[in-house]
């Protein structure tokens, strides 16, 4: 049995027949070809998968889709403007932010919650936010440099 | 996961009626625990039974010396309140170190006591408060409400619709955290509750308890030194590969004399 999900994805409106066991993470990889969120577990801890649900981070790997129904998903991939990137993800960029890359899309769109509600956050506020995003190459230090120029930039 | 149907419940009565005629339909709230028990195939559920459309199970109210916090409330809610923070810093706190942020963005006060997971926090907020759960068909005390590891008073077509915290005089609450996903592998709640002082541990044992010997200490002298030479039996508490029995023995009267320095 599939269900007909319709929701706005990056200020798109989308649909997909989707199984009530598909996951939002799923849907946007698999049927929306939007790789940008990952998956890096199955234990709902690393946080590779986060978005925005009607403004509210969240792992899309611990949703099923047909909960998202009617919602305003954003992603990593609705987050630059054309070829300028956000200014969050340029200070990764500049900040040397990431190594592989992997757990990036979900630091970012964890970040921007944070500063959504706490533009001026201290390191420490930075480090607690992160306690849902895992990261197993930089140690963190340039991530959370990275959230600071980002949100000094998104300040100005 | 295994496939299931999926329903969204219009109102709490039509949510009791589809678990109650199925034993194997089962309801969803913020789905941090569930979801990932549906991922690791731990469960296979007929239906399940979404609660996020209930918008009157999510609010905080105040009424008198009391605070009424409904089920499907998430715990950022309670961590962010004004209300909360104002009557019952302590329950703010605790909410607050609950898990990561998306965590706290989905997970709901009725899940989390529902589920009664040994190494939750909310179990000891509720026994060290002496709070009142209601349900689409009752009031049981918190004391009363949580049996033993992932059980809980409740029966098979119940439903948690709010919590009911009566003001403390004062109380504070300290877990020692698991470093990856903030579940305590001890935490104590301590207060000056309404009727008295309690000492609630959660994460040591198969299910929050409560430790006498240091309500007594506490009732006499109001001050860590108090608990300081008071242990708890190691028998018959969790052991795993986070930390041996003994080790959580100690921590009941380490976090404990905390507790109490942090409530002043
Ligand atoms: C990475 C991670 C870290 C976490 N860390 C912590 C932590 O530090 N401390 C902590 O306490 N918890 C922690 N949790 C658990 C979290 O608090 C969950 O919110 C909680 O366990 C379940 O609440 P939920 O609303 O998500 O319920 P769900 O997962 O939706 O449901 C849990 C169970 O309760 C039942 N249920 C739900 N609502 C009701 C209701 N109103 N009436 C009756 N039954 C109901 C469901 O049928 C299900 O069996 C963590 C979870 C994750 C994924
Ligand atoms: S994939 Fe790990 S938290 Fe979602
Ligand atoms: S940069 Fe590789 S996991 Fe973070």
């Amino acid at each position: 049995m599939t269900l007909t999900v319709s929701m706005t994805v990056n200020g798109e409106s989308v649909s997909a027949d989707v199984e009530p066991r598909t996951l939002l993470v799923q849907m946007l990889r698999e049927h929306l070809g939007l790789t940008g969120t990952h998956v890096g577990c199955d234990t709902s801890q690393c946080g590779t998968c986060v978005v925005h649900v009607n403004g509210e981070s969240l792992k899309s790997c611990t949703m099923l889709a047909v909960q998202a129904e009617g919602a305003d998903v954003t992603t990593i991939e609705g987050v630059a403007d054309g070829e300028t990137l956000h200014p969050m993800q340029q200070a990764f960029h500049e900040n040397h932010g990431l190594q592989c890359g992997f757990c990036t899309p979900g630091m970012i769109m964890s970040s921007l919650d944070l500063v959504k509600n706490n533009p001026d956050p201290s390191e420490r506020e930075i480090r607690e936010w992160l306690e849902g995003n895992l990261c197993r190459c930089t140690g963190y230090h340039n991530i959370v440099k990275s959230i600071d120029a980002g949100a000094k930039a998104m300040r100005s | 996961m295994y496939n299931f149907e999926y329903k969204k419940a219009g109102s709490v009565a039509e949510a009791a009626s589809i678990i109650g005629a199925d034993a194997d339909a089962k309801l969803v709230a913020g789905g941090m625990t569930y979801i990932p028990t549906l991922k690791q195939r731990l469960a296979a559920p007929t239906t399940v039974v979404d609660m996020n459309g209930l918008g009157d199970l999510a609010g905080i109210s105040v009424a008198g010396d009391t605070v009424t916090i409904g089920a499907m409330t998430r715990h950022a809610a309670v961590a962010c309140s004004a209300d909360v923070a104002a009557a019952i810093p302590a329950l703010a706190d605790l909410a607050g170190h609950i898990g990561d942020p998306q965590v706290r963005n989905r997970g709901t006060i009725g899940g989390s006591i529902a589920n009664n997971d040994p190494a939750a926090d909310y179990p000891a907020g509720l026994v060290g408060l002496g709070a009142t759960v209601k349900t689409n068909r009752r009031e049981v005390g918190a004391d009363d409400f949580f049996i033993d590891m992932f059980e809980t008073a409740l029966e098979q077509d119940e439903i948690v619709t709010s919590v009911s915290f009566p003001k403390p005089v004062k109380a504070a609450y300290m877990k020692f955290p698991n470093p990856a996903s903030r579940y305590a592998i001890t935490g104590v709640f301590v207060a000056q509750a309404h009727d008295g002082v309690r000492v609630a541990v959660t994460g040591a044992g198969p299910c929050v308890f409560r430790v006498a010997a240091m309500e007594a200490a506490l009732s006499s002298n109001w001050s860590a030194d108090a608990v300081a030479d008071i242990s708890v039996s190691a028998d018959g508490l969790n052991e795993d590969i986070h930390a041996s029995a003994e080790y959580r023995a100690h921590l009941i009267t380490v976090m404990a004399k905390r507790a109490v320095a942090k409530a002043g």
